[in-house]
């Protein structure tokens, strides 16, 4: 059947990974972002690589006017209508600080922005009555942190939001997959000091294809955050808010 | 981040160097940091030696500007940024019939350092180096970005390929792929005797690609035994590759012993039936034995290694003989040991290949090893032949010249590239290749 995945934020090395392996499956791609040079070349990569379609549509979170169009532009195709979604921005909580007002922009970038556009899509899928969505979060999502705490709570946010989709699309028989990585090796984490355990792109985005395949509902990746995160759910909030991890 | 602060190594891990990396994901990334000059340029750094290494200096780190960007089935002709892996071009194309008409030894060379090395496979008596495919180049040089032919532009062209990324940064190249009957390879493999079967077989093979496995440590009339494989693409069932494995961690020091390693190339050679065998293989398990074993250069430990790749004219046999009895008398040798026919083809002023033998052996890094290994490239020398810049960590700038008379010819061009010497790399300057400091 005809397969098409809408790719929001495509240029972030994530999404690279992810549209080159359900374009190697022969899925057709929109690929969403702000950087039409840079989306362009990615959809000659998914073409060679066996994209059944490649398109680049411009995406920014923070402008829904052009939203209702890159629905439209999916709903042309025909068959599985299907959208992963890789915006985010993470400014360091220290520019935060100095300048609450960057908080606005992180809610955007992480939850309303992507929020507002799924909720544009999420009548074709129940017209279609399939189609998946995978939303990547955070783990910083799982528990405010003083390092990070504003793009933490953003992402918290957007778990709850892809929680009630996932309720309200399993009725029409579409899905949601929300996916909380740990630390990949993107360009947001290059350089940063007290990365461990660092996941490459291509790991993460063969786990989100699994996800995607199995139904999972909520999946880390890789999978011994579930574990690590575990522990850091359930320390107890006098402790916790001592701590500096 | 922009640029992480770190200790990065060649491949061999012998040599290393602390320098500021910046991993561009774009274009525009990309310029921007190139905005106020030129910085070296480096691929997966596959090079043994410091080639991709700039000790207190800046780099970028081309690997994620890794786009196919257009391929023309009625050509073969394939443009790429210069952060593509040569494995993954195999691995997309070669089941649509397609191949790289060049691969060096590992898939994971980036196609800029397959370019800045000039690099050459199994193939090179027939199929030459890998920029004599290479249709143009995009360079970004110090005046701007230059698209760069062997007809528009022949002197930047032959100072850019295996110009150890002297004359600019790499940006996209347009290659010639070669049309392949399928994705697997058909591969001839004969149990040989001895230094002169070795030499007479190679001399004889008709193949596509022919290459010499060789027992460096077996010494007397056993000297120079080895196993041949010829191979040829074909298309035909094959089982799935196996899985990738890792090294966790290196490996102590008597995993390389000369008992060990003596043992081991027993086996090894013993291996192949006494008759020969034809066996099928998977395009990635011919070309890239070693990929399927991530960080396979844990297994020297932590001191790392050396690899010593010479070649040498064809009436130089004799001495390449010599050199090789004392490396199989000093029980230093690896299992890692390769004997090949080059041809003529070379496409750039610092080309490492000439007509004649090639000869590369793996030495752990040791201070016995580390004097064997300046005397070998002593000999070259001495024998008209020469090393290979992908390889070296231990030669001198006093071995250079006399190796690659068309030095100056390369250094002008590189000069008039780059007049700041932005780009010089320790190899660089190790080897004082764009002149005395």
């Amino acid at each position: 059947m005809n397969r098409t995945w809408i790719i929001l934020g495509a240029t972030s090395s994530m999404a690279r990974a992810f549209a080159r392996q359900v374009s190697a499956d022969g899925a057709g791609v929109l690929l969403a972002g702000r950087d039409r040079d840079d989306l362009q070349a990615l959809a000659g990569d998914c073409s060679l690589r066996g994209a059944r379609m490649a398109e680049v549509v411009i995406f920014d979170a923070r402008d829904p006017e052009g939203f209702p169009a890159i629905v439209e532009r999916a709903r042309s195709e025909d068959g599985e209508i299907n959208a992963a979604v890789f915006v985010g921005s993470m400014p360091a909580q220290s520019d935060i600080d100095a300048d609450p007002s960057l908080i606005d922009g992180t809610v955007t970038d992480c939850f309303s922005g992507p929020a507002r556009f799924l909720h544009l899509l999420a009548p074709v899928l129940e017209e279609r009555g399939m189609g998946t969505i995978i939303g990547v979060g955070s783990v910083a999502g799982d528990r405010g942190r003083l390092g990070n705490y504003v793009y933490g709570a953003a992402k918290a946010g957007f778990h709850t939001y892809l929680s009630g989709l996932r309720n309200r699309l399993t009725r029409a028989g579409g899905h949601v997959v929300t996916v909380k990585p740990g630390f990949v090796d993107t360009a947001m984490t290059w350089g940063l000091p007290g990365m461990f355990l660092v996941a490459s792109p291509e790991q993460v985005a063969a786990d989100l294809v699994k996800a995607a395949r199995k139904r999972r509902n909520v999946i880390y990746t890789p999978f011994f955050w579930a574990l690590i995160m575990l522990i850091i759910r359930h320390i107890p909030e006098p402790i916790f808010k001592k701590m500096k991890i | 981040m922009l640029w992480k602060t770190a200790d990065f190594a060649g491949w061999g891990r012998a040599l290393t160097a602390r320098c500021d990396v910046a991993r561009p994901e774009r274009s525009r990334a990309l310029d921007a940091l190139l905005a106020d000059g030129l910085v070296p340029a480096m691929g997966m750094r596959r090079s043994y030696g410091d080639a991709a290494l700039n000790s207190d200096g800046r780099a970028i780190e081309m690997t994620r500007l890794d786009r196919m960007i257009a391929f023309d089935a009625a050509t073969g002709e394939l443009e790429v940024e210069a952060g593509v892996q040569v494995g993954q071009v195999a691995e997309v194309f070669a089941p649509r019939g397609w191949l790289p008409p060049v691969m060096p030894g590992t898939g994971f060379a980036t196609i800029g350092g397959c370019i800045a090395q000039d690099v050459h496979g199994k193939n090179h008596h027939h199929g030459g180096s890998f920029c004599q495919h290479v249709l143009s180049m995009r360079l970004r040089t110090a005046t701007g970005v230059v698209e760069v032919t062997p007809e528009g532009t022949p002197d930047l062209f032959r100072a850019t390929a295996g110009g150890l990324g002297q004359t600019g940064v790499i940006l996209s190249a347009r290659l010639r792929l070669m049309p392949v009957k399928g994705d697997v390879m058909i591969v001839t493999e004969r149990r040989i005797a001895d230094w002169d079967e070795h030499i007479a077989t190679l001399d004889a093979s008709r193949a596509t690609y022919t290459v010499g496995w060789i027992d460096a440590t077996a010494t007397g009339t056993a000297l120079g035994r080895g196993i041949l494989e010829e191979g040829e693409t074909g298309s035909g069932l094959v089982p799935k590759r196996a899985k990738y494995r890792k090294v966790p961690f290196d490996a102590p020091r008597f995993a390389l012993s000369a008992p060990v390693v003596r043992a081991f190339n027993q086996l090894y050679w013993r291996r192949v039936p006494e008759s020969g065998r034809t066996v099928v293989k998977p395009i990635g398990d011919f070309f890239f034995p070693l990929d399927k074993i991530h960080d396979w250069n844990r297994l020297y430990g932590r001191a790392g290694f050396h690899q010593f790749q010479c070649v040498v004219p064809l009436a130089a046999v004799k001495e390449l003989r010599g050199m090789l009895e004392s490396i199989a008398g000093s029980g230093l040798a690896s299992p890692l040991a390769v004997l090949k026919r080059m041809g003529e083809g070379r496409a750039g002023h610092l080309s490492f290949p000439m007509e004649g033998y090639t000869l590369a052996v793996d030495f752990p890094n040791r201070a016995e090893a580390r004097d064997l290994i300046v005397r070998l490239i002593d000999r070259t020398k001495g024998a008209g032949g020469r090393i290979y810049f992908a390889k070296d960590s231990l030669a001198s700038a006093k071995d250079v010249a006399a190796m690659y008379p068309e030095l100056d010819a390369w250094r002008a061009a590189a000069a008039l590239a780059d007049p700041e010497r932005a780009l010089a790399t320790d190899i660089v300057r190790r080897l004082q290749l764009r002149g005395a400091a």
